[in-house]
């Protein structure tokens, strides 16, 4: 018994290697003065200057940083829509529809997303003469398309362990739906709205195949530039700006984490001393 | 009067709140693919946009299946079907096999650790997915951390071709889906009564018969549901293959991609999306459905 459990966690400690060992060695070369990475040429921040200094860079991750906002409040107003619809209504007409229609962007290989929405901007030009050209707004539009659907299957589980009866007893003593709407059920699913939004913004931000397809002659976003940079290989700048996006996710969630981790940790000591205190 | 006005704006309420989804839905997720039907019927031409119409200035219904033909006649095409279905089908059982052991250790950790570990697993899949696969370049180049390693310990004297080859391919899919597969085994051994297991104990079971009789039939949901969450995204996966395959890394949504942009043979593209539309993603969803459309 011991014995297994001694491998099962030399096993679940090597993952975590595989996992991280990558990305440290990336974050580690970040500052290595030597553009070869097998060669340690010295504590450097050259890179780093190198990368502030790049305009091009600056101004993709400037455009993929504002639609992937858009992307995420639009996202989180449909995907709130459709979560609570699928949650709290019951049945109503068009509701397969809907659940399918949330459900299928999240089985679809990307190159499909992709090729259909730019087909259809290039034949929504040619018959209403919108969009004008793509760039950041078809970008958005294709965004908020895939990501409502993650902000939707959130809202959905998170509505249905939600107790219905404060809504209705707000709707019984005749509260405006819109009402009833802004005070109970939207701080109600707060948690889930934010999740849903943070999660939008991410999958925005990194989305490179999807943004390639429906993106027109200027629109670089940050992962289309890096994905142009690292097919040709190795590019020590690119580097230093894997480091610092991942300096900022890793603080991101440890802040997160850590808070979960003291919530966890403080229910797990009251439940010990209430089961001291009851003998 | 009041009340009717409330009952009325419920109405209203209602209808907003499914058709806003809905209508953004049919318009930019559902009528796209009758688009992209119509125009893998329509013949090549260079021109804004490059493809036929279906009616021409005389009215008359201009329809090929060249494109289907293509697609069906070109060894390289199914070469790329098949290259996608295999690779991503073993590369999900790679998952299943090096993520359950994890799965594993994290449900049976005691709280608060085991929030810990659990966050460790989702960190990765929070930062940028082409970076990641950019780090994996770091570690398998010839001049990368891996051969480095290898040749300062003396074990090899010349460096080995570690990527731009299906091994460097396995690799990517494995690490970039890998928390794919553990959350939802974790969610399911999680929610396992231990009672079950010392009962078989108690009984005299051996441990590997109580992990091959009650711990693993248990499990079946949480495997079935990864391998999905593997399987689809990686077959019509276009970054790993392009940044860590060889030129004869034969995958689906490379050929797609290379199609549109290189060749730029849209109505070819369409076609060949289309096919991987009925062939993989229809029958996939499909099976979810039978199974209750379960997500995790």
């Amino acid at each position: 018994m011991k014995g297994r459990g001694l491998a099962v966690y030399t096993w679940l400690a090597l993952g975590y290697l595989f996992f991280y060992l990558p990305i440290i060695l990336l974050v580690a070369n970040s500052f290595n003065a030597s553009r070869i990475g097998s060669h340690w040429g010295g504590f450097s921040l050259h890179w780093y200057r190198q990368l502030f200094a790049d305009e091009q860079i600056l101004h993709s991750a400037w455009l993929s940083v504002q639609i992937a906002f858009f992307s995420a409040c639009g996202a989180t107003v449909l995907g709130g829509f459709a979560g609570l619809a699928l949650g709290r209504m019951g049945k109503f007409r068009g509701r397969t529809a809907l659940a399918g229609m949330v459900a299928a962007p999240l089985v679809m290989p990307e190159v499909i997303t992709g090729l259909s929405l730019l087909l259809l901007f290039v034949s929504m030009r040619a018959v209403f003469g919108w969009p004008h050209a793509r760039g950041a707004l078809t970008i958005t539009i294709a965004h908020i398309t895939f990501c409502l659907a993650y902000v939707a299957v959130v809202v959905q589980s998170r509505v249905a362990t939600m107790d219905a009866s404060l809504e209705e007893a707000a709707m019984d003593l005749g509260g405006r739906p819109f009402r009833v709407l802004l005070d109970i059920t939207i701080p109600g699913i707060a948690p889930a709205l934010l999740s849903g939004w943070l999660l939008s913004f991410t999958l925005s931000l990194d989305d490179l195949v999807i943004s390639s397809f429906v993106s027109g002659p200027g629109a670089n976003t940050l992962p289309m530039l890096i994905f142009s940079k690292v097919k040709l290989g190795i590019t020590p700048d690119i580097n230093a700006l894997a480091a610092l996006i991942i300096g900022v996710v890793t603080l991101g969630v440890s802040v997160a984490g850590g808070w979960m981790f003291a919530q966890q940790r403080q229910a797990l000591v009251l439940q010990r001393q209430q089961r001291t205190e009851r003998p | 009067m009041s009340r009717s006005q409330g009952v009325n704006g419920q109405r209203l309420f209602r209808a907003v709140t499914s058709g806003l989804p809905t209508l953004w839905l049919c318009v930019f997720f559902l009528a796209p693919f009758a688009l992209v039907l119509k125009i893998s019927l329509a013949d090549p031409v260079i021109g804004q946009p490059p493809f036929t119409p279906l009616i021409d200035a005389t009215g008359s219904l201009h329809l090929t299946f060249d494109n289907y033909r293509l697609v069906f006649g070109d060894s390289l095409f199914l070469a790329s079907y098949l290259g996608s279905l295999r690779i991503a089908a073993l590369a999900s059982l790679i998952c299943l096999l090096v993520g359950y052991p994890m799965a594993y250790a994290i449900a049976r950790t005691p709280q608060p650790w085991r929030t810990l570990l659990l966050l460790l697993v989702m960190l990765p899949f929070w930062s940028s997915f082409l970076l990641r696969i950019y780090a994996w370049m770091g570690m398998l180049s010839t001049h990368g951390a891996f051969n480095t390693a290898l040749l300062t310990l003396g074990w090899i004297e010349r460096p080995l071709a570690l990527m731009y080859n299906d091994f460097a391919v396995y690799l990517g899919i494995v690490y970039t889906y890998l928390p794919f597969m553990v959350l939802p085994l974790y969610a399911v051994l999680e929610k396992q009564d231990p009672d079950l297991r010392e009962a078989a104990e108690d009984l005299g079971a051996t441990p590997w018969r109580v992990f091959m009789d009650i711990t693993l039939p248990l499990s079946l949901p949480g495997i079935i549901a990864g391998l999905m969450l593997v399987f689809i995204p990686a077959v019509g996966e276009y970054v790993i293959p392009t940044l860590l395959g060889g030129l004869d890394t034969r995958m689906i949504g490379r050929a797609l991609f290379d199609e549109f942009f290189v060749n730029r043979d849209w109505p070819l593209a369409s076609a060949v999306a289309t096919v991987l539309l009925l062939v993989v993603v229809l029958p996939v969803m499909i099976f979810q459905r039978g199974r209750g459309g379960a997500h995790p």
